[in-house]
């Protein structure tokens, strides 16, 4: 009986908990950029799936290029080792298209709409961009060991007949996002620079009048932006692979991560990653064999026990988003809504 | 000067540039671009009503898009009388069922307002309910149906109806959406109200790709009857083979050029009457109290406006246009594939139409609809001719000619972001302004 239970808890644990912390943890670091983004400069900024996208790219990049120096990391991949190639890459590229195309915009105070139509078509330049660099193809670069706990080495120790296997990437996704969200909060509430930020977010004018120079605010926004975007897409890279075209579908669930929580509130930004991680995959996850422990075998059942077939995986992320705009659209941690 | 003529210049220059493709590549190739323009422009002619009259930002063309392509299919596919027989009653009653549900929770929801935890346990228990009911429902329909002659058929098909009656109904199903979602997201700030149609579109296209009973899903439906004759029946009809002999052009070319002359017919039919009706609306008095709205919401509500339904409205009708395009589509291409709809071609690249061609304007959006259209395809040959001049001088085997020969194909993306962002920022007005009335 026992073991039944625990075998029920495995399974749970192999195909949801932990696929459900590394992806959560991907979407919430999205989310933080959008987040931050709205906060500050107050438009929700459609090119960030595509800066996500620039960063992995250049992690990428100079993966192979470390690959073929014979660099490596021995059992972590190769990639952690380029992550700050990546991270200046996407950095430069924002602050790149915040001189060349907002800073026009801030400078003429254009209403929310027109950053957002904006936001599009820099989502389009960089997404060719990034096409014509290392084009449209599914790229795989993670190396190192696949498995941190392979299933049947947790079989063998416990002696359960369901298995747990924890893979590299999702440790690294996990033990990375733990630090970088440390990092980003002692920041935002120790360091004179994060809270000007946060007063500059709160009330622009008096933020102004305490002397506070927005220019540089905005350049710091940018920073953090684009480090986050650029670990967030590596990291959704290494976990999957690296496909440009799959950036553009995580920017809805990103969307809907910051939105969840309540834009404009980082806690909200982590809180939310995670509701949406684990509803897509607790919706979709056949509970059929599960109940096959916990239940009698009499009344076992027969059909695969989904709440929603798994093709609807995005499509959880979608309705959620619409429900929380629809009974309390400032999100759980109510962030701004003007 | 050029102020006056401007339009008709531009047009002209459209013109010459769609026959000069005719010349150098070949007139079934123009057509084919005409025919897409024209389809485009009527999209961005919808696109244009909600954002160009009203300042209604819709992310969400694409689903009303998809909605008339299941428009064609629903109207003009054969029925299937065993998938009806087998599991027809099941869908039905399932269908139902939902309705029931969500009629009911709304009223719980309604109703019980003020008394926040029984609420919220009350609707949530009949949504769950509901949800299982109707699963119980239509699941054992569901395969039942799509075993009937799962290669062939495999679906409900639809009412064997003549395919024009479909662009009709898919107006009116991307209408009835509209109104649905309208009702739910319109009272929201501007950019989550872009998110939330995006996402709602997406919602759409996943049950159409999903719900193989109804559209065969990723199986797509092939072989919808076309309003224009076949070019095989062309090609065996005594009187077409004397023209072509006459006309000295090989049976097979002149056949479908011809089918593409008969799409572009009823196409500017199509858009002849709907661009009456838009100019005609933007005149009247109501799109003056449309415009009012758009500039100052405020002052237009002080006025006794009544903004929220004007907004409904417009977002009705607009999303009813791109409805009866995306129908269209579905009748040029013959077949209907759920998962060819991305948001970057059905909605951002519509977008980029309106603004560049102006919006607010009725003629610029059509021009920016032909314009935007005819460079996304012929981009892709111009900038292959482009890299191939720069990199005349490089190696053969060069890996970076190479690498610069493969990725021609994706400049037009670059070049479609940074003409919108030239457009936005150095004219926003887009080609043709918006006429000061």
């Amino acid at each position: 009986m026992v073991t039944d239970v625990l075998n029920a808890l495995v399974l749970i644990a192999n195909f949801v908990i932990v696929p459900g912390l590394a992806y959560g943890s991907q979407l919430a670091l999205g989310a933080l950029g959008v987040t931050l983004v709205y906060s500050v400069l107050r438009f929700s900024n459609f090119a960030h799936g595509e800066m996500m996208s620039f960063g992995a790219m250049g992690t990428v990049l100079m993966t192979w290029w470390l690959q073929s120096q014979n660099i490596s990391l021995g059992g972590l991949p190769t990639a952690l080792l380029a992550l700050p190639f990546g991270i200046l890459g996407a950095i430069a590229l924002c602050l790149f298209v915040d001189r060349t195309v907002f800073s026009y915009y801030r400078r003429t105070r254009s209403a929310g709409v027109t950053y957002l139509i904006v936001s599009v078509g820099v989502m389009f330049a960089i997404g060719g961009l990034i096409r014509f660099i290392i084009g449209p193809k599914d790229r795989v670069f993670a190396d190192g060991d696949r498995f941190i706990l392979k299933a049947r080495a947790f079989k063998k120790m416990t002696g359960l007949s369901e298995g747990l296997s924890i893979k590299t990437s999702q440790g690294v996704t996990v033990i990375a996002a733990i630090i970088i969200v440390a990092l980003l909060f002692w920041f935002l509430n120790r360091t004179k620079t994060g809270k000007s930020m946060r007063a500059y977010s709160d009330n622009e004018d008096l933020a102004l009048l305490s002397g506070i120079n927005p220019e540089r605010v905005v350049m710091i926004v940018w920073i953090i932006t684009g480090a986050l975007a650029a670990i967030a897409g590596s990291l959704y890279g290494l976990d999957k692979s690296y496909k440009p075209f799959t950036y553009l579908q995580i920017l809805l669930p990103i969307f809907a991560s910051a939105i969840v929580g309540g834009v404009g509130s980082p806690v909200g930004a982590i809180a939310g990653g995670f509701v949406i991680a684990f509803s897509e995959l607790f919706v979709t996850f056949a509970y059929k064999k599960v109940l096959g422990y916990l239940l009698p075998d009499a009344i076992a059942p027969s059909g695969l026990m989904q709440i929603l077939s798994t093709d609807y995986k995005i499509a959880v992320s979608f309705v959620i988003l619409v429900i929380v705009l629809l009974i309390r659209p400032t999100g759980i941690f109510s962030g701004k809504t003007l | 000067m050029l102020g006056a003529h401007k339009t008709k210049l531009l047009f002209l220059a459209m013109a010459v540039m769609l026959a000069f493709i005719g010349f150098i590549q070949s007139w079934n190739v123009s057509l084919a671009i005409l025919n897409l323009c024209l389809i485009s422009a009527i999209m961005t002619l919808g696109v244009n009503i909600q954002w160009g009259y009203a300042g209604i930002v819709n992310f969400g063309m694409m689903g009303f898009a998809a909605l008339g392509g299941v428009a064609a299919v629903l109207v003009a596919m054969p029925p299937v009388t065993a998938g009806w027989e087998a599991g027809g009653l099941g869908i039905m009653g399932g269908l139902l069922a939902a309705a029931i549900t969500i009629i009911l929770g709304l009223q719980a929801w309604k109703r019980l307002a003020g008394q926040s935890r029984r609420r919220y346990w009350i609707t949530a228990l009949i949504v769950v309910a509901g949800y299982t009911v109707s699963r119980l429902l239509i699941d054992p329909a569901v395969s039942a149906i799509e075993s009937i002659e799962s290669a062939k058929a495999g679906y409900l098909g639809g009412l064997g109806l003549p395919i024009l009656m479909s662009w009709v109904v898919g107006g009116l199903l991307a209408a009835a959406a509209a109104y649905v979602i309208g009702k739910i997201s319109l009272g929201l700030r501007s950019d989550y109200l872009a998110i939330a149609t995006l996402g709602i579109s997406e919602i759409l296209i996943y049950i159409m790709k999903n719900e193989d009973w109804l559209t065969r899903g990723v199986k797509n439906v092939n072989g919808i009857p076309r309003p224009v004759p076949y070019e095989i029946d062309l090609q065996e009809s005594m009187w077409f083979v004397q023209l072509a002999g006459d006309l000295g052009i090989a049976t097979d070319e002149l056949s479908s050029i011809v089918v593409k002359l008969c799409y572009a017919g009823l196409f500017i039919i199509v858009l002849a009457g709907l661009f009456w009706l838009s100019e005609t609306a933007l005149r009247s008095p109501w799109g003056r109290m449309m415009r009012a709205i758009r500039d100052n919401e405020t002052a237009a509500r002080a006025m006794g406006k009544d903004v929220t339904s004007r907004h409904l409205q417009v977002f009705v009708i607009g999303s009813a246009v791109i409805g009866i395009a995306g129908a269209m589509l579905t009748t040029l291409d013959g077949q209907f594939t759920p998962a060819s709809y991305q948001p970057l071609r059905f909605t951002f690249l519509i977008w980029i139409m309106v603004i560049v061609g102006g919006s607010g304007n009725n003629m610029g959006s059509v021009l920016g609809g032909f314009i935007i259209w005819f460079f996304w395809i012929e981009s892709e040959p111009l900038g292959l001719w482009l890299i191939s001049t720069i990199t005349a001088t490089m190696d053969d085997a060069s890996p970076l000619k190479i690498h610069l020969l493969e990725s021609a194909a994706h400049m037009r993306l670059m070049t479609m972001g940074i003409v919108m962002l030239l457009v936005l920022r150095f004219a926003p007005q887009g080609l043709i302004p918006e006429q000061k009335r």
